[in-house]
């Protein structure tokens, strides 16, 4: 089925063929199909890696920008015209590696966008280097002896900061995947989801087979408003469970935070200078 | 007894005494009364304890400058004067508790004024009030009426209860009377002249200046971390958000903050970013990502002494070099450099409008003394227009990087239009898809540099002060302004003038023809390593033939650049 997602041209990809990203890609564009996003309203925010590059590969408008820094484009992005859908989509490297404290902050701000990590556990750009989410013992050309940290646990991660949403999906699943996108999409407030995927070239440990053998969904009668119940759930390692793992609706966006808004719900790029009001300050500034 | 035409008083005490208080109240009283004042804070990196000193000028002339002349020290604990011994000269007078007056002093030669301060302040209500003892004092000495101080006080103290308004007056009458007592009876006053027009001028420090003159760029989005000195404009920037409609966001590092403004500045924001040199070493590579989007951006950047933390409170011009080349790769950008507020307002508003135009960063560079310095000043004329976003709407066959002859190309945001808006980190095809072709690398190349000669006409020339024929000439930017300005006017020489530059980069074709046609060429920097001078070496190839650098941490004092001038032969 076409998607006005798609490009009119042919696309030149980047990627390896079986690469999980394209799988991802594929249920985005569904799941703004099905949402009936408008394209003029929506902007997606990457950062570098080869997850970065979706967006290039889907027809919208996006901002990729630095390596790690994606967050914060897209908090400001979010702020400056809260009327914009905003998804971000980069790696393990770039979201949990290079930008975590962008990460932790941005879940504490709760601004309304959706970010998307693939999580493939290798770094695929820089030609097979260990990520933040690798597992121990996980040899590469640089981590000879294996990997020695501690594998970084996003969901853990969020559901301590008490996000607003956090979710899991695996790539070799593309309906599901979707399905978990578009809650994360209109979810108000701060969603992550966590994809896992294969990486074909660099990860011949954590394979299409591996993720399938070592996930597994989250029934229906899981309840992701139980926080508790999300802890157990997050810190599960020896099959990990899929799905939406936890939902807090308690803190408000950081948009709806913002004092420019309580007023005036224009973006920001439709607002002027209020000359009388700089006046008025300088008068003061005279008393 | 005093025979300069403005009294410098030095108040000096450790952290947590109040003392900043002591010069907004002493500040207002004196400029509401008709008289003209400076002040600059210099303090130490602590919250308790150490020496803080603020200096007040006060004047019937305008006085913008800081000098090392001290008329009268008010020492407010043990440790207060060992910093300034150098400044305190047989001609100042030494107000103070005696338990605060260095035995020194003691010689007969000096002329000290002790009185019980503790004991007075414990009387009133607690130490606290010492500065308010202080500024009814200076009140009294400077002619002032108490019923006019009582009103202020209830100005300046809108957020204190009725009892702590009650204690601030019952300190100030204190003072007064202490004034007429101790002082008056021996013969020391100041009787200057004054002008009714001072009394309605503004009275601003550095960071009103640029925070104002973002406002008038039509700045609604400020993300920062805190550093000093540059707190202080993200502090006007809190205060006044929710007025002027600002999203104001302390981020949770540097980098997040400039990121931040590029996301903005995307979605159609006007964004900041306040920083000093430190914050400002964490965002150069986002610096060189405005340079690949083409994203406008504005930096204000105040200085301080570094290497690494360096002396974090105090004055340096020391980042210019930095700001200049800071970033990866090849793009265009423009420096301003503020000396006077009326220039920190315009300049800053003006980077707003030349960010946006030409799709460019700016950066405006001030410093510690420039930000925490006051003074009044007769006026700011708001230049109306210059906000227009240079946004358009987009048409669905839009290309974010379409090359044109001037290299600017039509800037379209999400949102508005049916346009896709693709900026991107990666060389980039005209509708902003990553590209290796090397013909369209060199077409991007050449377009964004070909902005620089776009703006050619923007760009601002040096001013001269001073007679146009000279043979020895001032070289000077940024905050150095005033002080230079002040001591070439005290001097009165009429071989003598002063270039001073606001726009540093680009730099402006007539600098050499002005710096080349002076017999003598003074370079006068707040840095070790002449950084303008390596820019004019650089862009205008002048050689200047003295260089006087002061890089202890403090500005530079009038009376060092009196010297500089009268020694010129």
């Amino acid at each position: 089925m076409s998607s006005q997602f798609d490009f009119e041209h042919p696309v030149d990809i980047a990627w390896c063929p079986g690469c999980g990203n394209y799988s991802i890609v594929e249920a985005i564009k569904k799941a703004f199909d099905e949402l009936a996003i408008s394209r003029e309203n929506l902007v997606m925010v990457s950062g570098i890696g080869q997850a970065a590059k979706a967006p290039h590969y889907i027809k919208v408008s996006f901002f990729d920008g630095l390596h790690g820094r994606s967050l914060p484009a897209a908090t400001a992005i979010k702020a400056s015209n809260p009327g914009l859908t905003v998804i971000v989509e980069s790696g393990d490297g770039c979201t949990y590696g290079e930008g975590g404290n962008h990460f932790l902050t941005a879940i504490r701000r709760n601004t309304d966008i959706t970010n998307i990590v693939h999580n493939n556990m290798v770094y695929g750009l820089t030609k097979g280097q260990a990520s933040p989410t690798s597992r121990r013992g996980f040899k590469t050309p640089v981590q000879v002896a294996g990997v020695y940290l501690e594998p970084f646990n996003p969901i853990a991660v969020a559901v301590a900061l008490n996000a607003s949403f956090v979710a899991r999906a695996f790539s070799g699943d593309i309906d599901k995947t979707k399905d978990i996108i578009k809650k994360a999409v209109t979810h108000k407030g701060y969603a992550l989801i966590d994809v896992f995927q294969p990486c074909v070239s660099f990860n011949r440990i954590n394979t299409f087979k591996w993720y399938k053998e070592n996930s597994y969904y989250l029934d229906d009668s899981y309840d992701p408003y139980d926080r508790n119940e999300a802890f157990r759930k997050a810190v599960e390692t020896e099959k990990f469970p899929l799905g939406v793992i936890y939902i807090n609706k308690e803190n408000p966006t950081f948009e709806e935070n913002l004092s420019v808004y309580k007023q005036n719900k224009e973006p920001l790029f439709k607002r002027s200078v209020d000359y009388q009001k700089l006046e008025q300050l300088m008068e003061e500034k005279r008393k | 007894m005093f025979n300069q035409k403005d009294i410098s008083i030095v108040l000096s005490g450790e952290a947590g005494q109040g003392i900043q208080t002591a010069e907004s109240l002493l500040l207002r009283l004196f400029k509401l009364s008709g008289l003209h004042v400076f002040s600059y804070s210099e303090f130490m990196s602590r919250i308790r304890g150490g020496n803080n000193s603020t200096e007040i000028r006060v004047s019937p002339e305008r006085v913008n400058s800081f000098c090392g002349r001290i008329d009268v020290f008010v020492s407010l604990h043990e440790g207060a004067m060992e910093r300034h011994y150098d400044r305190i000269s047989r001609n100042t007078v030494i107000i103070g508790d005696p338990a605060h007056i260095h035995d020194r002093f003691r010689d007969g030669d000096h002329t000290l004024v002790e009185f019980p301060l503790r004991e007075t302040a414990r009387l009133v209500g607690g130490p606290i009030y010492a500065n308010i003892i202080i500024a009814g004092i200076f009140a009294a000495l400077f002619a002032m009426d108490i019923s006019f101080v009582k009103e202020q006080l209830r100005r300046f103290f809108t957020k204190a209860t009725e009892e702590m308004l009650s204690k601030n007056i019952a300190a100030a009458e204190k003072g007064f009377s202490l004034g007429k007592d101790l002082f008056l009876a021996r013969g020391i006053e100041f009787k200057l002249s004054r002008a009714d027009q001072v009394k309605g001028e503004l009275l601003l420090n550095g960071a009103d200046a640029v925070g104002m003159g973002g406002l008038a760029g039509g700045c609604n989005f400020v993300s920062s971390y805190p550093m000093s000195p540059s707190t202080e404009v993200l502090v006007f920037f809190a205060q006044h958000g929710e007025e002027f409609g600002v999203v104001v966001e302390q981020a949770e590092d540097e980098i997040c903050a400039i990121n931040m403004a590029l996301g903005s500045w995307y979605a159609g924001g006007r964004a900041m970013v306040t920083t000093s040199g430190g914050g400002f070493a964490l965002m150069v590579e986002a610096l060189s990502l405005a340079g690949s989007h083409e994203s406008p951006l504005v930096i204000h950047l105040g200085q301080r002494p570094g290497p690494a933390t360096g002396l974090p409170t105090r004055t340096e011009q020391g980042d210019l070099l930095f700001a200049l080349f800071a970033g990866h790769g090849e793009f265009p950008r423009v420096i301003f450099a503020p000396g006077s507020f009326e220039e920190g307002f315009r300049l800053t508003q003006r980077a707003f409008y030349i960010a946006d135009k030409y799709q460019v960063p700016v950066i405006v560079l001030t410093d510690q003394y420039f930000i925490d310095s006051n003074y009044n000043l007769p006026d700011i004329e708001v230049e109306r227009g210059l906000e227009r976003n240079h946004i358009v709407k987009t048409s669905a066959d839009y290309l974010r990087y379409k090359l044109t002859g001037s290299g600017i190309s039509p800037r379209g945001i999400p949102g508005h239009g049916q346009g896709i808006v693709c900026a991107l980190s990666d060389e980039h095809t005209e509708g902003g898809f990553i590209t290796e072709d090397f013909s369209v690398r060199t077409s991007m190349v050449n377009k964004r540099w070909a902005k620089m000669a776009a703006m050619e006409h923007e760009i601002l020339p040096p001013r001269l002060y001073g007679p146009e024929n000279y043979r020895y000439l001032l070289i000077g930017w940024g905050s150095t302004l005033n002080v230079i300005r002040e001591a070439l006017a005290m001097c009165g020489r009429d071989d003598t003038a002063f270039l001073h530059f606001t726009q540093i980069y680009p730099l402006h074709k007539e600098a050499a023809p002005l710096v080349s046609k002076a017999g003598k060429k003074i370079l006068i920097e707040n840095n070790a390593t002449a950084q303008l001078g390596a820019v004019l070496k650089l862009y205008a190839g002048i050689d200047v033939d003295s260089k006087i650098l002061k890089y202890n941490g403090m500005p530079f004092m009038l009376e060092e650049i009196v010297e500089v001038i009268n020694k010129l032969s």
